[in-house]
């Protein structure tokens, strides 16, 4: 409290202004694009349209419903990853960088099983059934893939400093890339063809079925891990390593087996996310893993790192607004070449989110003593 | 809901995570700023480092005696310098393309094509020509721009077969003709490396470099007369990466499309790792073309075809590419069936390199024999006539003096900027004075359809452009 105090009183630095001015202005360019978008729906011609952007056009229901749900299906991926950088960083304090590779080899491991499958014509007959089994067996692999990475590259680092696992899982991470280059190869890999209804849009909001089963597919998955850290003892023991894990020890919780759990919950969450991916884009490559690895950590970092429920949040919201962002801010803005900026928008969100929630939108804000 | 301790777990990676955002940052950056190579960056060519290996055991040969004034006609004034290969050694080339990752289908019968070239065009004076170990040019700057200083290191080099992509040739030419070399392209399309065939250069145009591909402006204006006369289209519009290739043909069809009268709907830009090309193709639907043009690579290329069709707006606009997918390995999948792509004219019938006596039959036969399947892409071809040329270039350009065989790198380049009329398996060949030596014939062709149909559907053409 006295340090809160203090800090009240403390008179502003040149540090405080700066950021002032910049949270000022990535609002007003967010509130400016919106209204030129806004004015663009109403009426193209409209001169606020015509201010910023000359050859606005617009977009029809259909257009900007399509672009949320593409966002929304991307995002509900990304948020799948990020709960396993998320759990990591709960209960060991690090960024495990290597994640995004484990989401490529759910992504691999589903190119391979399906594959097969499809040699053996299952894939085509028993569409449901050959999905259910490389769900099954991608999250097998992931889930094995994680607890191995924790025993051989972690364990042995428990207790150093954090930067020390850090590097490692950078180290880890371009491991298992060239694992992968030098077993798969170098080119992209397609999935087999899906069925139709698969690929066709449905008379259920005009959404293509493979967007529907990522959401629906994202959606349990965020549910059932709810339920495991929240109403199974494992979870319990998974919430008090969190909390300290000297503690827990002490209470009788066997820390290693509940970390090791969950780097195998989150590697499971990976592997999901990297079938939906196959189902989604049916192309993986050794590289898949990498940007939509560094967009999950964005994810979690968004939401409030350790905070479950704020990386899928935080995984939706960049979703979103890399699919909708160029489009309905900076186009009406007038920017030109804004597909090629989706990237960028997608860090842009965090650098935003940053700036005006220093700890994440669902992160708690830090009694003051803490914050040194 | 109280889902775990963050609260202190946060205060403790306060640094952690300060660090990683800060990684972060710089990641994008870099993304961003190699997503806009400044084409303006010339890059000084490393001096050689590397002094022509002396011949361990000079054996003397049986090399032609000496003529009285050994130099003959040789082509050249010496001003770039002279390349002295001792009896016994071999002269020096090098293939430098695209023969991995997803550009592979494109860059690899290129490459290939120069060792077949090599070996039906044998010793050159009595000396071997030796092409080393392959270079991969990684289909981009990066890849271009390593391959050309390890070439630049080796002073023997005389020339480099290369680059497959544009975007490599801008990093690579300037490295590669600084120090001397000559580069021939048979894959490099892009007007950027030659001119607009107006008389004006480009902006990455060098002395010294070359290329058998056709020059862009040529397939822009193709696709163009064929979406706006044949399709009888008045709408359209096009989808680049940024890559140097893409980006120029990209604007040559656009530039043309106008010139014809139609109306450019949207010209916009994706990034080559983006699979989810929803939001670019809605800001494509918005103008409600009816055609859409997106000359690019691999894998992008897959993800457009895909999506395309679900996207409001897009349904029926017919889709168009251009050689960089017209491949082995695009032309199967299943999203691309019925798509019009255009290319360099493959009909290659019974045209014969005039310096090797070969056809493309003869040629097909022996690379199935080499490889075990057929050339993925059309410009083995252009691969094919560029190694000769550059061979025939060193012929004309060399001397033996005292069984040393010597080369003026200054003749290889008047060889070759004097060329006309050359006969190639591509055609006839002429080569002006920026380099250009393709052929300008350019055809669209219509995919049949799935794995059986790769053959029947380069051959299927459903119009040709000569200008």
């Amino acid at each position: 409290m006295i340090g809160k105090a203090l800090r009240r009183k403390a008179p502003r630095t040149g540090v405080d202004w700066f950021l002032t001015v910049m949270r000022v202005a990535a609002l007003t360019v967010v509130a400016v694009g919106l209204l030129a978008f806004i004015a663009q729906e109403i009426d193209t011609n409209n001169p606020f349209a015509r201010w910023a952007n000359p050859d606005a056009t617009g977009l029809t229901r259909a257009q900007f419903q399509g672009l949320i749900v593409s966002g929304v299906a991307q995002g509900a991926m990304y948020g799948l990853i990020a709960l396993g950088y998320s759990m990591v960083y709960g209960v060991l304090g690090f960024i495990n960088f290597a994640h995004g590779e484990v989401f490529m080899v759910g992504a691999m491991t589903g190119m391979i099983t399906s594959t097969k499958l499809a040699d053996a014509g299952m894939w085509e007959s028993n569409f449901i059934g050959s999905l259910v089994l490389i769900v099954f067996v991608s999250v097998i692999v992931c889930a094995l893939t994680a607890v191995i990475m924790e025993r051989v590259a972690y364990r042995p680092l428990r207790g150093s400093p954090r930067l020390i696992p850090l590097i490692t899982s950078i180290g880890v991470s371009f491991f298992l890339q060239n694992v992968s280059l030098v077993l798969l190869g170098p080119a992209a890999k397609a999935y087999p063809d899906v069925p139709d209804w698969v690929k066709s849009k449905h008379t259920f909001l005009e959404i293509e079925g493979a967007k529907i089963l990522v959401i629906v597919v994202a959606a349990a998955s965020m549910v059932c891990l709810w339920y495991v850290v929240e109403r199974t003892k494992s979870g319990k023991a998974m919430r008090a390593v969190a909390e300290d894990a000297e503690i827990a020890a002490l209470m009788g919780i066997n820390v290693n087996r509940t970390i090791v759990k969950v780097f195998a919950l989150g590697g499971a969450m990976a592997g999901m996310a990297g079938i939906l991916w196959g189902i989604l884009f049916r192309s993986v490559v050794h590289t898949t893993g990498f940007l939509p690895g560094i967009k999950a950590f964005s994810a979690a970092v968004v939401g409030g790192i350790g905070h479950l429920g704020g990386a899928m949040t935080g995984g939706l919201s960049i979703g979103v607004a890399e699919s909708v962002g160029p489009l309905l801010i900076l186009e009406p803005l007038g920017v030109s070449g804004v597909s090629q900026l989706r990237d960028a928008v997608a860090f842009a969100v965090l650098i935003g989110v940053l700036l005006l929630r220093p700890n994440g939108l669902f992160g708690e804000r830090l009694p003051s003593e803490d914050r040194t | 809901m109280n889902w775990y301790g963050h609260l202190t777990k946060v205060r403790k990676g306060r640094g952690v995570i300060s660090l990683v955002i800060a990684l972060l940052a710089v990641f994008a950056l870099l993304a961003t700023s190699c997503g806009n190579d400044d084409d303006g960056d010339t890059v000084e060519a490393p001096e050689a480092t590397q002094a022509p290996e002396a011949a361990e055991e000079p054996e003397a040969t049986e090399a032609p005696a000496p003529a009285p004034d050994p130099r003959g006609n040789a082509l050249g004034d010496g001003s770039l310098g002279i390349v002295e290969v001792e009896a016994g050694e071999a002269i020096q080339i090098r293939s430098l393309q695209a023969i991995t990752g997803d550009v592979a289908g494109f860059g690899l019968p290129i490459d290939r094509a120069a060792y077949i070239a090599a070996d039906d065009y044998g010793p050159i004076h009595g000396f071997d020509v030796d092409l080393g170990a392959s270079l991969d040019d990684l289909c981009g700057a990066d890849g271009g721009q390593a391959a050309a200083q390890t070439i630049v290191a080796d002073d023997r080099v005389i020339g480099v077969l290369g680059t497959s992509c544009s975007g490599a040739a801008v990093a690579a030419a300037p490295l590669v003709t600084n120090a001397g070399m000559v580069m021939i392209s048979g894959g490099n399309t892009s007007p950027a490396l030659t001119s607009d065939l107006a008389g004006t250069a480009g902006p990455n145009h060098v002395k010294g470099y070359y290329r058998t591909a056709h020059n862009d402006l040529y397939q822009g204006a193709a696709m163009a007369k064929f979406v706006f006369g044949e399709l009888g289209f008045t709408t359209a519009a096009a989808i680049h990466d940024g890559d140097p290739y893409t980006q120029g043909l990209a604007q040559a069809f656009s530039d043309a499309f106008e010139d014809e009268g139609g109306t450019m709907t949207g010209f916009s830009g994706v990034n080559k790792d983006d699979t989810d090309m929803v939001p670019v193709l809605t800001e494509i639907a918005a103008g409600s073309p009816e055609a859409l043009f997106f000359p690019i690579f691999q894998p992008a290329g897959d993800f457009i075809a895909d999506q395309a069709p679900g996207v409001s707006g897009l349904e029926d606009t017919v889709l168009l590419a251009a050689d960089g997918l017209l491949n082995a390995n695009y032309l199967p999948l299943p999203q691309t069936a019925g798509m019009y792509f255009s290319g360099p004219d493959q009909r290659f019938g019974e045209n014969v390199n005039q310096s090797t006596g070969k056809t493309a039959a003869d040629f097909t036969a022996e690379y199935e024999s080499r490889y075990g399947e057929v050339p993925s892409s059309a410009f083995w071809a252009h691969g094919y006539d560029a190694t000769i040329l550059l061979l025939d270039a060193i012929a004309a350009a060399s001397w033996i003096d005292d069984d040393t065989l010597m080369i003026d790198r200054q003749g290889v380049r008047d060889y070759l900027y004097g060329l006309r009329n050359f006969n190639g398996i591509i055609g006839t060949i002429n080569c002006d004075a920026f380099g250009d030596c393709g052929s300008s014939k350019i055809t669209v062709v219509q995919n049949l359809g799935g794995e059986e149909n790769i053959e029947a559907s380069l051959n299927n053409v459903i119009y040709s452009y000569e200008p």
